[in-house]
């Protein structure tokens, strides 16, 4: 997030697009919630009425995948009526005239067309988003799990910059993350081309400076596999030794039958793991983890930032902390490292060697933690990003088209599949399907479909059916509801044996090669 | 206005213009006790335990809903005050069955801290025994209507803090209650267990139902760490008592939560008690997994890398770091990757 949790409570105006909040944040929610008691329009756009929505001035239910094209009509009104902060798209953004150029080739009629909210609503949202500054964007998978994820994002970042709302208290373009440390596993270069510190792969100076850090030559300077061509070199054979450390790829990816069939043709896989998954029954070598409150570390959140995490209790029986298991094997590998605790490994490697985190040490992060960039240790941290100028010089404006799903409705499969995650789980259930009570709440997966389309099946609440993709089918309860729009199903991924992913289609966007778990077609019928 | 000054406990002290009596006296050092006031809401001035004696007033004034006025003259610990808690703290104990041999609350009360401080027993008045039956239905929170003093925390909590709108005073008079829409149990209303009727909840009316008989209080311990759930990172205090975590709760005005949690986060911690936990490492031997020792496991899979880097070269190796675990983790498995292995084919969920 370009700025701060904290802002949320005290927006003046709020726009929400594709993301669930008070279902996958939400304590997120509440602050968005208590800025709408005090008075901030609160704008959301999704496909479904979420509960959210409930609370916003206006629900805006884009179809799926339209989301470009919405976007793209809101930035052509704000062009052609003159709204958008002409200073500001001056002295700290390039790249207008081309966005312009585009966005001038999405007027609100075809926006209407292609995202189904009527080109009265598209002006009236464009104009009421430009009566306010600033205005604070949040988003979540909804943005970014499409084949055209990245072009999402742009859009939202586009329409930022044109309103002049990024750089501010209040404003930015906010993605909430996931999962409690993806932002950090990011930061510590657990991505194919950087090193910690977002430092490339490829830039030889980088190079230079970790082949130091770490005694050893010869870094690749080649960026590596994303997730998706890793599992297809499993069967293609090009990935003979495959190390999954803490994902259940098997219920997590799309295509479920396709992904067991990659993992069941690797020649070699290592696994760490608090419990036995679907995934580690394909593993060669199993190694017990240490959990969340059986070691001492940091965790960096949506908003940037570390926070330390503490020990409660010891592992269970022979398990170990996986920043040990990883030295282990570098040790018997001939690499002795030197940091024997996750405190030493903080303080004299990461703080050491990533530019944007070097002010931060495990002495300072005793409360509240800090945001990163915090350059050197006197520095507070960064709450709010791209203040004065964008930390890349000049905040660019990037024109993008919208594209369709790879996969849409036809005769065969009438409906759109979208997925997400549901209150009571997170998921594959690893933790949460083994907390006491939250099963009770939730025991079981659903497909929400509108009452209109279970009327024209003949399918009553609660009654079981079927909802079959080109990849699979599953039998799953029907939950008809008017949060649903007609023509869409909705389903989680928290339970095995209905879980989304025996359907979702894995077509993934061509540079970030995040999978389209948002949108595949389906056809459902009665069991 | 800031050279503003009031008279509290025959003392001139200074006052933000637009402060109530409490907060001013707390500015001042001095602590009025409180049942329903929840800081940063409105006050709603329902338990009547922060009166104060303010000078020319005819009545005792709540401190938390009256604001200083410039020369006002307020005694927090008068003995006309002094009497009124009592009184107040008698009627309260008389409303319901406040026995604290097996309430969770034991130690951890407010109501229980009063009746200490002002010495009462509960036995002036007669007792109430007409009361709602305990609401234990559900996983998570009970609700004991008998403790309950309808100081209004929990509906303030619900409503304004954390914005869920499950709950609201309910009935009138000797039948007034909380409820939910249409007066349903928990599970079967719009609330959704976030739990913070219960952070707040200043007696042993709402009480969580896992920790119930684990532990008192003044048993655990408490141990600041972040949720290990979604992007949000929620500052928590983990109880913890023999190696146990027994209860979770949220961080008091600590950044990013300020004081809240989730369902996930307040009831989700006791997966890592699991007995299908894996606790030794395991290698897959004739499609069965036999139980080993680090070093056969480890040496296993040092040998395994060295000889597919040795016959198909680095980048034959790939590998998904975790996005729960902690940064140090995700740091060490990419130095092994880069500094070890010589392959950035190191990734991870980053995108979903």
């Amino acid at each position: 997030m370009t700025n701060s949790f904290v802002d949320f409570a005290k927006a003046k105006m709020i726009f929400v697009i594709g993301s669930n909040m008070t279902e996958a944040h939400p304590v997120a929610a509440s602050f968005v919630k208590q800025a709408v008691l005090a008075g901030a329009p609160l704008f959301v756009a999704d496909p479904r009425r979420t509960a959210l929505a409930d609370m916003a001035e206006l629900h805006i239910p884009i179809r799926v995948g339209s989301d470009v094209a919405f976007l793209n009509g809101l930035m052509n009104v704000i062009v052609t009526e003159d709204l958008y902060d002409k200073a500001y798209v001056e002295s700290r953004c390039s790249g207008f005239e081309e966005l312009k150029a585009k966005v001038l080739e999405y007027p609100p009629e075809r926006a209407a067309e292609i995202s189904g909210v009527s080109a009265e609503t598209i002006r009236d949202v464009a104009r009421r988003l430009a009566s306010v500054k600033p205005v604070m964007l949040m988003y979540t998978l909804g943005i970014t799990e499409h084949t055209c994820g990245v072009n999402n994002v742009l859009s939202c970042a586009n329409l930022q910059m044109l309103l002049g709302n990024v750089g501010f208290e209040c404003g930015g373009v906010n993605p909430l993350r996931g999962q409690n440390n993806v932002q950090g596993a990011c930061d510590m270069g657990a991505l194919p081309n950087v090193f910690p510190g977002y430092q490339r792969v490829d830039n030889a100076e980088a190079r230079a400076k970790f082949e130091k850090a770490w005694g050893v030559t010869s870094l690749s300077d080649k960026p590596g596999m994303m997730i998706p061509q890793m599992l297809e070199g499993l069967p293609s054979g090009k990935i003979k030794a495959f190390y999954i450390f803490g994902e259940n790829l098997a219920n997590t990816e799309p295509d479920i039958r396709h992904v067991e069939h990659c993992l069941e043709s690797a020649e070699f896989i290592v696994c760490h793991d608090i419990f036995p998954t679907e995934t580690t029954r394909f593993a060669h070598v199993i190694f017990p983890a240490a959990a969340w409150s059986e070691n001492d570390g940091t965790f960096s959140n949506s908003e940037r930032r570390i926070s330390r995490v503490r020990t409660a209790s010891p592992p269970p029986g022979a398990a170990k902390p996986n920043w040990w298991i990883f030295r282990e094997i570098a040790r018997r590998m001939g690499h002795k490292w030197p940091s024997k605790s996750a405190r030493e490994i903080w303080d004299n490697e990461v703080s050491a060697l990533a530019p944007s985190m070097a002010g931060v040490k495990y002495n300072r992060i005793r409360g509240n933690g800090l945001q990163w960039p915090v350059p050197h240790e006197e520095h507070p941290g960064t709450p709010t990003l791209h203040r004065d100028r964008f930390t890349s010089g000049l905040g660019m404006l990037v024109p993008v088209d919208w594209t369709p799903p790879a996969e849409v409705a036809d005769s065969q499969y009438p409906l759109v599949l979208s997925t997400g995650r549901r209150l009571y789980h997170y998921h594959t259930r690893t933790q949460t399907g083994r907390a006491a009570g939250l099963n009770d709440l939730l025991g079981e997966e659903t497909a929400d479909i509108s009452p209109l389309d279970a009327a024209a099946l003949g399918i009553a609440h609660g009654e079981m059916i079927r909802v079959a993709s080109r990849r699979g089918e599953v039998k799953v309860r029907a939950n008809v509801s008017d949060r649903i729009p007609e023509g869409v199903v909705w389903m989680a991924f928290h339970f095995r044996e209905a879980c989304a992913n025996w359907l979702t289609n894995p077509a993934f966007d061509p540079v970030s090669q995040t999978a389209e778990y948002k949108a595949c077609a389906v056809r459902i019928e009665k069991t | 206005m800031s050279g503003a000054t009031f008279v509290l406990n025959g003392r001139s002290v200074p006052f933000k213009l637009g402060q109530f009596i409490l907060d001013a006296a707390r500015d001042n050092g001095i602590q009025i006790p409180t049942l329903c006031y929840l800081k940063g809401l409105s006050p709603s001035g329902a338990c009547r335990i922060c009166l104060v004696e303010v000078k020319g007033a005819r009545s005792l004034m709540a401190a938390c809903s009256t604001p200083v006025a410039p020369e006002m003259d307020v005694a927090t610990d008068s003995p006309r005050v002094h009497e009124a808690r009592r009184l107040n703290t008698e009627l309260l104990l008389s409303a319901g069955r406040h026995d604290c041999l097996l309430c969770e609350a034991n130690g951890d009360c407010g109501l229980q801290e009063l009746a200490y401080r002002y010495k009462v027993d509960g036995s002036f008045f007669p007792r109430n025994e007409d009361v709602y039956p305990v609401e234990d239905i559900n996983p998570f929170i009970v609700r004991d209507f008998s403790r309950c003093i309808l100081c209004g925390r929990c509906v303030q909590a619900c409503n304004q803090l954390v914005v869920n709108r499950a709950i609201s005073h309910g009935y009138r008079g000797k039948d007034s209650k909380i409820v939910t829409g249409g007066d349903n149990p928990y599970h079967q209303s719009d609330c959704v267990f976030c739990g913070q009727c219960v952070e707040v909840c200043p007696t042993g009316a709402l009480t969580e139902k896992k920790m119930r008989g684990l532990g008192r209080p003044w048993e655990t311990k408490r141990i600041r760490t972040t949720c290990p759930y979604c992007g949000v990172g929620c500052q928590m205090w983990l109880h913890v008592k023999d190696d146990r975590i027994v209860k979770v709760t949220a961080v008091e005005g600590a950044a990013p939560n300020d004081g809240r949690l989730c369902v996930k986060g307040r009831f989700g911690y006791d997966f890592i008690y699991s007995e299908e936990r894996l606790k030794t490492p395991l290698i897959r031997e004739n499609g069965q997994f036999r139980e080993a020792s680090w070093d056969e496991a480890l040496n296993l899979v040092a040998s395994k890398f060295t000889e597919v880097i040795e016959k198909h070269g680095p980048d034959a190796i790939a590998g998904v770091s975790c996005a729960r675990s902690i940064n140090e983790d995700s740091y060490q498995m990419q130095k092994l990757f880069r500094a070890v292995f010589k392959t950035n084919n190191i990734d991870h969920c980053a995108r979903t």
